[in-house]
């Protein structure tokens, strides 16, 4: 049994996909996964309707930030012909006919598999994205965190 | 070695897992999800229609120490064999 880690920084849907492509791939083959979601990457792991608990204050940037940022994995756009929005719409048409498991699909048989998810903390501040905001069960670390389990990784990728 | 396609149509009491219809990775996590059922020295036999999955059903039995007897398609449908080795 090896190791993989991948760093998911984009928030591109097709990008996502594939960085769940390979995760799904490599847990299929008894791999151990971590996927470290940072900046654009933390979409992915949003709730369609999370919000943050009352009491804790955002400044208005960050405000600003999580009111913009999608919402969760179907609401991410297309890295190229996302012709403002349209774009995902089609390729979830062509997907679907050509049987591929949607990227909400391929998340929860990644959490099925053990797959390991961790959110950056100094992300999350950054956009202003509080725990509450992000699917259940998943870890919060920083960049030591995943250097650790980098190092025992054979397959690094940053996506 | 990969076995003849007669010898892989007369394999008997296999365990089948369908994948057909589903692409990459569905085969894969098809064949992953069954094989902790089948008993170590038996066969299990995945359907397809994936093209990909002719290569990647012998890439992932080679990961997971598994032997790869053999595939073939009948129509579209790929029938691809292994034995559980461990």
């Amino acid at each position: 049994m090896s190791k993989k880690t991948i760093i998911l920084f984009s928030g591109d849907y097709d990008k996502v996909m594939a960085a769940f492509v390979i995760a799904n791939g490599a847990a299929a083959m008894d791999d151990e996964v971590t996927m470290f979601f940072t900046f654009w990457g933390l979409s992915a792991l949003r709730k369609p309707k999370g919000t943050a608990a009352p009491g804790k204050t955002k400044t208005m940037l960050q405000k600003a930030f999580s009111t913009m940022l999608p919402k969760g994995p179907e609401k991410l756009g297309l890295s190229k012909m996302n012709f403002a929005g349209v774009g995902p719409v089609m390729m979830k048409k062509v997907m679907k006919a050509a049987n591929v498991m949607p990227l909400s699909e391929l998340i929860d048989t990644a959490r099925e598999q053990g797959i390991k998810l961790i959110a950056c903390t100094m992300s999350m501040d950054v956009m202003g994205i509080r725990a509450e905001e992000l699917i259940d069960d998943i870890e919060y670390a920083g960049v030591a965190t995943y250097l650790a389990e980098a190092d025992e990784g054979n397959v690094n990728l940053f996506i | 070695m990969t076995a003849t396609v007669e010898e892989l149509k007369a394999l008997s009491e296999t365990t089948v897992v369908d994948a057909r219809g589903v692409s990459c990775p569905g085969p894969i996590l098809a064949a992953k999800k069954k094989i902790g059922s089948v008993q170590v020295g038996s066969v299990m036999e995945v359907l397809a229609t994936d093209s990909g999955t002719l290569k990647d059903i012998p890439a992932w039995c080679k990961k997971m120490g598994h032997d790869f007897l053999g595939s073939f398609d009948d129509a579209g449908y790929l029938h691809l064999f292994l034995r559980k080795a461990k």
